[in-house]
């Protein structure tokens, strides 16, 4: 670990909290502002959206899954018939029946999980009309339901949580496409493609022909950091050079990723009129967050000592990684898209060592909450932080209540049904791969690497990451089917009980502070919060990863390979 | 709730057009007019042969050139299949690996140690860099080949190096393809 390195990893958090701070507030404004705009209402009168209208939180649930359902249908078509279609200049035949099924579920649940090479399967067509539009959606999505869950708490005795369409529309044409365009407009300035252009021949120095693959690149990279997809134009994601040219690159991917999960919690301090409400869960988040990067980072310079014995001048694990990045900006990396729920990936979280390739591991598994993906995150958090209050409020015998919100029974039973969903579909599905031929033989690494394989599998399917310990080959339809039942379980069956949490509080009253409430605004409550997703993330993983990463690491201490 | 099917079909029907098509063709066409070189590949001419791209790794083997890293793409260097190895720390077939190409690269270069990024897999398998002390550690086998002074291409590779700016901002690095493209030019044939 160096200076430089902990200064770059540093710098970049500064400027997202700089960014995300204003965004968080204009957000606010713009999620409660009760005028469309001229563009809303033409597009509203179109479509039939009455936009003065709001929504029970079922209705407001089922909207969101009409038009994801529209979505999922609309990509799964345009896989299968891409040769019929244009910009195919590679001239790819459809994508097979699972793995079309998988890479739609993946796009429409915000995971982006790909059991494909993209320059190898996707014509530029899907990559554009296909995948592109569900990187911005599904992110949309997201934020409505935050903002929707955001309102269950600013409002007193109310029926209704918003209009799903307009808080979709407003995410989508306010908050993601500018982004996306100032994004995507540096990222072509430092250098990704941005043609139609399928590929080009060189002869190489050496007189070898190389194909190098090209396309859309910049404006797919823009939303897929922004909307933390992670979906990547190339099989390599961000580790290739046209997706992450420099280091430079780098810094603004990290930092897109970042900013609208961190933007949200300002967000929602704002609109439930306490800034300081947000602040404490923001703070909660990139506490965790930063130390996770520093245990990778910390990992990953100490290296395996197992590749001693070969002379290497210095530790340092490079396998894996880009010379460009080195170890710092690749820890960093690593953490940030799984403490998301980005899956973008600079370095080869396979190759890392067993302590390092642990943390990403687990910090999806706690839920992908620090500070999580685009809406999800806020959302997985508020969950967090009813339980403990709860807890909070068995220990001093109180009926407790978060920001005025009496926390009843209901909610309660609601929260751990959603919290329970992932380590049944994660465990579960682990468990039966792990015992069937048919799913070992897509292993790429034995011993305990290769039941890591498959936990990363699930648990970046069902926290809908996308990333992977990219040995396993996933194209099989065993783990098509598998993977993409996890991610839409990971996704709407975690919804649904939230959005009935967030209709249950909507309907109670606010009661104010006294003297005797549970401040949640302070370092007692961080802390707490921090203890809550440790130890719930603790008792439900442990066992396994014990089986996996951490029984890989003593082995690899022992001096013992498989 | 049937009311809502209304909206969801329309409203994903404008999204599509506007962030599917419209987005994107309009960013190709700013790139286009604004940034030519970099968004058609940053590619690398002679003369009209494209020889690659300054961004994407190629494959070196003879001595007359400086080597990149090992790369999993296709059979190595493969710009249409991009891929890391994907080995996890205890493979067996990761350490054989690195033993034969540890063992290939210090013959070759007289070298007892090696850095770090000479016989590990890049995570794109198209890694354009090395480090300063691989490049180095490579100048006495390239400087024999070619019949040149070895202080002559030591100082080819310290001006190819490329340093963080402040010290602090990205790695040290040098790009293979500009190096060896240095190296043909200052000895043609």
């Amino acid at each position: 670990m160096t200076f430089a390195g902990w200064l770059q990893i540093i710098l970049v958090f500064a400027i997202v909290i700089a960014a995300a701070w204003p965004l968080g507030i204009a957000m606010a404004k713009l999620f409660t502002r009760a005028e469309p705009t001229g563009l809303e209402r033409g597009l509203y009168r179109l479509a039939g959206v009455d936009a003065g209208k709001e929504q029970s939180w079922a209705t407001y649930t089922f909207a969101m899954l009409a038009i994801n359902f529209a979505g999922f249908v609309v990509l799964y078509l345009l896989q299968r018939l891409q040769f019929h279609l244009p910009l195919d200049p590679q001239g790819f035949s459809g994508v097979s029946e699972p793995l079309a099924f998988n890479t739609a579920m993946s796009f429409v649940t915000n995971t982006n999980w790909q059991s494909y090479g993209g320059e190898t399967t996707m014509s530029h067509f899907v990559q554009m009309a296909g995948l592109t539009v569900q990187n911005f959606l599904s992110a949309a999505t997201g934020i409505a339901l935050a903002v929707a869950v955001t309102r269950a708490f600013a409002r007193s005795e109310a029926k209704t949580l918003g209009n799903f369409w307009v808080d979709l529309t407003r995410a989508t044409v306010y908050v993601l496409l500018p982004l996306a365009i100032v994004v995507g407009l540096a990222f072509m300035a430092l250098g990704m493609p941005q043609t139609l252009q399928g590929s080009v021949e060189a002869t190489t120095l050496e007189g070898a022909r190389q194909v190098i693959a090209l396309g859309p690149v910049a404006s797919q990279e823009a939303i897929k950091q922004l909307g933390t997809n992670g979906g990547g134009f190339f099989n390599a994601n961000s580790s290739h050079p046209f997706e992450g040219p420099s280091a430079w690159s780098d810094y603004l991917s990290i930092i897109a990723m970042l900013v609208v999960s961190s933007a949200l919690p300002v967000m929602f301090g704002r609109m439930v009129g306490d800034i300081r409400q947000g602040r404490a869960l923001l703070i909660a988040m990139l506490v965790m967050l930063i130390a996770a990067v520093g245990a990778i980072y910390w990992a990953e310079a100490n290296g395996n000592p197992l590749l001693s014995q070969y002379g290497f001048a210095s530790a340092a694990n490079f396998e894996g990684k880009e010379v460009r990045f080195g170890l710092a900006m690749s820890a960093l990396f690593a953490a940030v898209t799984t403490g998301l729920s980005c899956g973008a990936v600079n370095t080869m979280h396979a190759s890392l060592t067993p302590l390092g390739g642990l943390v990403p591991m687990f910090l999806i598994q706690l839920g992908e909450i620090l500070p999580g993906g685009v809406g999800s995150g806020l959302y997985g958090i508020i969950v967090m932080a009813l339980i403990s209050v709860f807890v909070a409020g068995l220990m001093v015998g109180r009926t407790p209540d978060y920001l005025g919100k009496k926390i009843e029974s209901k909610e309660m039973k609601l929260a751990i049904l959603a919290i329970l969903i992932l380590p049944l579909v994660i465990l579960g599905f682990t468990a039966i791969s792990a015992m069937l031929p048919l799913a070992l033989s897509s292993l790429a690494n034995a011993g305990p690497h290769g039941l890591s394989e498959i936990l990363y599998a699930f648990s970046s399917a069902a926290g809908n990451n996308g990333s992977a310990f990219a040995g396993l080959n996933a194209n099989t339809p065993w783990f098509n089917t598998t993977l993409g039942i996890a991610m839409a379980l990971g996704r709407f069956a975690y919804i649904v009980p939230v959005m009935a949490i967030a209709g249950s509080l909507a309907a109670k009253k606010k009661i104010p502070q006294t003297q005797g409430s549970f401040p949640t605004h302070g370092a007692l409550f961080i802390a707490l919060l921090i203890g809550v997703i440790l130890i719930l993330g603790g008792l439900q993983y442990f066992p396994a990863l014990a089986l996996g990463p951490i029984v890989e690491h003593f082995a690899m201490l022992a001096g013992k390979s498989f | 709730m049937l009311s809502q099917l209304r909206p969801s079909l329309i409203l994903f029907a404008f999204f599509m057009l506007l962030t599917g098509i419209a987005y994107p063709l309009a960013m190709t066409g700013v790139a286009q007019a604004l940034f030519p070189g970099k968004a058609n590949g940053s590619l690398v001419t002679d003369n009209g042969t494209v020889r690659g791209s300054e961004l994407i790794g190629q494959s070196f083997m003879s001595d007359r050139y400086f080597w990149p890293r090992i790369s999993a793409a296709g059979n190595g260097y493969d710009a249409a299949a991009s891929s890391g190895a994907n080995l996890g720390s205890t493979s067996k077939k990761l350490l054989d690996r690195i033993a034969a190409d540890a063992e290939r690269v210090k013959a070759a270069n007289g070298a007892s140690t090696l850095p770090p990024d000479a016989v590990t897999a890049s995570a794109s398998g198209l890694d354009p860099d090395i480090s300063p002390d691989y490049a180095l550690l490579q100048v006495a086998r390239v400087a024999k080949a070619r019949n040149l002074a070895e202080d002559q291409v030591r100082t080819l590779v310290e001006n190819q190096v490329r340093n963080p700016l402040l010290g602090i901002f990205g790695e040290p690095r040098v790009n293979v393809l500009a190096l060896n493209r240095a190296l043909d030019a200052m000895t043609p044939g």
